[in-house]
């Protein structure tokens, strides 16, 4: 039976023996009695697509920077004429967003300030993609500054020589604050670009479904992709080192993936390497998650992720498979595919809008794409890195039980803890922090490993008529047919219906992944059915059959990736990972944006 | 007798007839057959509009069953004085009130033109190209269908001034040269002859070639617009597509199976998979029937995704040779490899989107800001809903 809303945030039941989860994000984080009018009267939907699992305390920081970031822009910087922030809350330890839409009388009045605004980004883009890649690097710089290291039982004499006064202890806390400064000031970069790329792409594809109603969205898409980009940069320099080991004989040394040390000294002198050494800043700085979460492991760290990559390459080349990518032909094709509806348009004043239009996506596309991996995939290595130097030394200390510990305090806690250890070194004193922490941590660990195994639903309650938030609908693909889809999903039929993210149909045993570590159980041919995929698991592309996820839209990461490996892909199903289990043979139509359960 | 009824102009006749008797056999065969890969379109008038577009299919590298045109030439060749004489006679009794007595009328005249006979140098070229046919296809008695393809210089629709007969799966020299006939005297059906004194032509104005063309053993058939048909959107083609040959689809006795597909990313946008109950095939005893398909294939789709984007790849290919948008009949040959198995029958301009005028569906020209405001104001999908 089809419900006409969802459940209130208010009426669920979490996993048991939780109590107390509210505490491990802050107070405004949670759904409360405080805003229970407006939270119960809202529509919200789970963001599985960024966060499908449950957050630590420290990892609800990003969560809740890059929501706050996406909206600022949109509501205070742009004046996006209809659409303000984005809402966020955390239930049980799953976030729940909720798009703000601007009261329909006052979305005129944006009208003049968007177009001042957003149009001085559209008039400058290069320049101001160019400044903000030299920002980014700073940034980077700045949090690889940072220090972190353990207090020194004296200071240096040039901190008395030089009259600097200010000691270690004071230098640490003001590099945590600068830290959290620092992500903080990511994410509004990270968001500086990304809607204005969006909405610039959403008129190119206004006017192609206006001129050609009928046109798959994917052939859009195909227009506007770029051709050399950075987010495929860190598997093409994979496919370089396994060339360059067939050549050179040492084919076998990345037999064992696991076995790093191995791997490593067998390849010791070796032009791969080379090669290695060459790319591996920043191109490894590669996460193989979505780079929102601690456990996230980076290519740089764990090289046998990269390392087991690249072993498959090699039984590519050695079954004489020809793994380059074919940039001319890609371009040729992208070009006729350009030059092939362009012609098809009926009039010459089209053929001008469409021109300009196709020209203006393409000049905002290359941020749309390379984003990611300046911020997901670098800037976030380098902060979680810096996170976990932070950690060692708190475990070092004494302070916490553990290094990996410090995401089980959220970020403000963790400035307390850091005022324990300044002021009692200062004092030379004992600390608080372990009799303190320890129980803590002890008991948010339980809660959080609770909270991991819930199934949280799918959305909260009250849908809105009609979805007109267009990055709602552009960014996370949930559109009113999606909301009705969800609402009826009581249906049992098994079938699935979602965006056609990428074109073809395939047949094939469905493999269930929800982190990285599934990635490697994946068997040749199979049918990866993810609640999103993670542009990191691009190496497994070439071993899939076809690629199902429970959340994201055509421009989703995601998408992108899974249309450039000619992978057949379905986006957005909302349920696949809930209604399919691992073993059942289901046909993926990514062409059509349906699958079907063909045998249990 | 009619005043008003155009009657045929013996003296008109006459000089092809008196110049084909001097001819040698292999000067009439060179004359008398167009084969359609080696059309030109200075044979139009000699080979009629039906032929003629075959023609400029196989030219332009269509895949059209193979095939060659009787010309005009032949047909010329019938008319002699006593034929003329018994046709002229039959005509003046026509009276244009009486469409009963008309029908007996001309089922006389075509009973005449169809007991005449056939001269034997085209009788001879006939059998020449046919037998080159059947060894070009590898089959002996290879089945065609034989077309009435009408010629009318100076008149723009000879199609209907001729009417047009058609007959499926003729195996042999001997059933060909009848259906031959029957195509020349086909030009004389109450209906062709009813439009022309409507339309106050000639009746000597209109000529009849006759096609003859590899018959395909269609697994499937349909037709294919080069648009789509509900929205005039010119980016898609849209396919009717059905079990058997195309009667089925273009009598409307099937629901056929429904596609549209990209032209130029080839992706199946959409499909609708019909309940096709039958469907017309070549039976045991060598004739077209009716037949009832078997239940489980019913509702089975007829067209796999790769035979829909040749279909959709040969379409467009169709619709840039002449230059606008095209109504093309196609089948699937059973007998022929993947990849070589779709043929296209027929393409004919389309009408009905064809002629709306073209309206720019760009607002506001250059001012991107402008169109990106309403799109972010109105997004696309709560427009699709209206």
């Amino acid at each position: 039976m089809a419900e006409s809303r969802f459940p209130s945030p208010f009426e669920i039941e979490g996993p048991e023996g939780v109590e107390g989860w509210e505490d491990l994000y802050p107070y405004s984080v949670p759904f409360g009695d405080g805003r229970k009018d407006y939270e119960d009267n809202r529509f919200w939907f789970w963001d599985s697509m960024h966060w499908g699992q449950a957050l630590t305390p420290w990892d609800s920081t990003f969560m809740e920077m890059a929501i706050a970031s996406l909206s600022q822009m949109n509501s205070r910087h742009y004046r996006i004429p209809p659409a303000d922030g984005v809402d966020f809350r955390v239930l049980y330890g799953y976030p729940y967003l909720s798009p703000v839409g601007v009261d329909p009388d006052k979305i005129e009045a944006r009208i003049p300030q968007f177009m001042e605004r957003a149009g001085h980004y559209f008039m400058n883009w290069d320049s101001l993609y160019e400044g903000w890649l030299g920002k980014i690097r700073t940034t980077i710089e700045e949090v690889e500054s940072l220090n972190f290291s353990p207090l020194p039982e004296m200071e240096d004499m040039a901190i008395i020589t030089e009259g600097v006064a200010l000691g270690s202890g004071y230098q640490l806390q003001r590099d945590y604050h600068r830290f959290k400064d620092l992500i903080l000031q990511t994410w509004q970069y990270h968001f500086e670009f990304l809607n204005l790329g969006y909405a610039a792409y959403l008129d190119f594809f206004g006017f192609c479904k206006e001129a050609f109603p009928s046109i798959p969205d994917l052939a859009i898409a195909k227009m506007v992709a770029g051709v050399e980009v950075d987010l495929f940069r860190p598997n093409e320099e994979l496919k370089v080192i396994a060339q360059k080991a067939v050549d050179e004989g040492l084919a076998r040394a990345f037999d064992d993936p696991e076995n790093v040390e191995g791997t490593r000294s067998a390849l010791t002198g070796s032009a791969a390497q080379a090669h290695w050494d060459e790319v591996s800043e920043p191109w490894f700085n590669f996460t193989s998650g979505n780079g929102f979460y601690h456990f996230d492991k980076i290519w740089k760290e764990h090289p046998q992720i990269p390392y087991a990559f690249i072993r498959d390459y090699i039984t590519k080349i050695e079954e004489g498979v020809d793994i380059s990518r074919p940039i001319e032909a890609i371009r040729a094709e992208r070009d006729r595919v350009i030059s092939e509806y362009r012609d098809l348009l009926d009039t010459d004043e089209d053929r001008e809008a469409f021109d300009g239009k196709l020209g203006l996506a393409g000049v905002v596309f290359p941020y749309v794409e390379n984003h990611n991996f300046y911020i997901e995939h670098w800037t976030m290595s380098v902060i979680w890195r810096k996170l976990k130097e932070l950690g060692a030394t708190c475990a070092k200390e004494g302070l916490l039980p553990d290094a990996g510990d410090i995401v089980y305090l959220r970020r403000d806690e963790v400035d307390e803890l850091l005022w324990d250890y300044y002021s009692n070194w200062a004092v030379n004193a004992p600390t608080a922090a372990a009799h303190h922490w320890g129980p803590i941590i002890e008991r948010r660990k339980e809660i959080h490993a609770k909270l991991s195994d819930w199934n949280p639903p799918k959305a909260l309650g009250e849908p809105p008529e009609v979805i007109t938030e267009p990055f709602t609908i552009m960014l996370w693909g949930i559109t009113s047919d999606s909301v009705s889809t969800w609402l009826g999903s009581d249906d049992e039929s098994g079938d699935l219906e979602g965006m056609a993210a990428s074109p073809g149909v395939a047949e094939g045993k469905a493999r269930l992944v929800f982190n990285p570590e599934d990635v490697a159980d994946l068997e040749d041919g199979e049918i990866m059915v993810a609640p999103i995929t993670a542009p990191s698991w691009a190496p497994a592309f070439p071993k899939i059959r076809a690629c199902v996820t429970d959340i994201g839209g055509m421009m989703s990461h995601a998408a992108i990736v899974c249309r450039e490996y000619g992978v057949p892909a379905v986006t957005g199903t909302g349920f696949a990972t809930s209604k399919i289990t691992t073993g059942q043979l289901i046909r993926v139509d990514g062409s059509a944006g349906t699958v079907t359960i063909v045998e249990e | 007798m009619c005043e008003a009824c155009p009657v045929i102009d013996w003296a008109e006749m006459m000089p092809t007839v008196r110049s084909f008797t001097a001819r040698r056999v292999e000067a009439v065969s060179d004359d008398l057959i167009v084969w359609y890969d080696r059309y030109d379109r200075s044979q139009k008038d000699l080979v009629g509009g039906k032929n003629a577009s075959l023609g400029e299919m196989m030219v332009a590298e269509l895949p059209v069953p193979p095939g060659f045109a009787l010309t005009v030439d032949a047909y010329h060749q019938i008319w002699t004085e006593e034929l003329v004489g018994q046709v002229n006679e039959l005509l003046r009794t026509i009276d244009h009130d009486d469409m009963v007595a008309n029908i007996a009328t001309s089922k006389k005249i075509r009973e005449v033109i169809e007991a005449v006979e056939v001269p034997e140098m085209v009788v001879e070229a006939l059998g020449v190209a046919y037998g080159a046919l059947c060894e070009h296809c590898g089959v002996e008695d290879v089945p065609v269908a034989v077309r009435s393809s009408a010629t009318a210089e100076d008149l723009p629709d000879a199609s209907f001034a001729g009417q047009q007969d058609t007959f499926l799966w003729i195996r042999g020299i001997d059933d060909i040269v009848t259906k031959v006939r029957e195509c020349w005297s086909s030009l004389f059906t109450d209906r062709a002859i009813a439009y022309r004194y409507q339309m106050g032509y000639l009746h000597e104005a209109i000529s009849m070639s006759v096609g003859i063309q590899k018959m395909v053993d269609p697994k499937a058939s349909g037709v294919a617009f080069t648009l789509n048909p509900t929205n005039g959107d010119k980016s898609q083609v849209a396919i009717d597509a059905s079990w058997g040959l195309g009667e089925a689809v273009v009598s409307g006795e099937v629901t056929p199976d429904n596609y549209l597909v990209d032209k130029v990313i080839h992706e199946i946008v959409h499909r609708n998979v019909s309940t096709k109950t039958v469907e017309y095939c070549l039976t045991d005893e060598g004739i077209v029937a009716k037949q009832a398909v078997e239940p489980d294939r019913q509702t089975v789709a007829c067209m796999t995704d790769d035979e829909l984007k040749a279909v959709a790849i040969l379409a467009r290919r169709a619709e840039k040779h002449y230059g606008a948008p095209q109504d093309v009949e196609w089948a699937i040959d059973q007998h022929l490899p993947d990849g070589e198995n779709v043929v296209m029958l027929q393409s004919r301009p389309e009408t009905v989107w064809s002629q709306k005028p073209k309206v720019s569906k760009s607002k506001g020209g250059g001012d991107y800001m402008s169109s990106i405001v309403s799109t972010l104001v109105a997004p696309l999908h709560t427009r699709k809903a209206n």
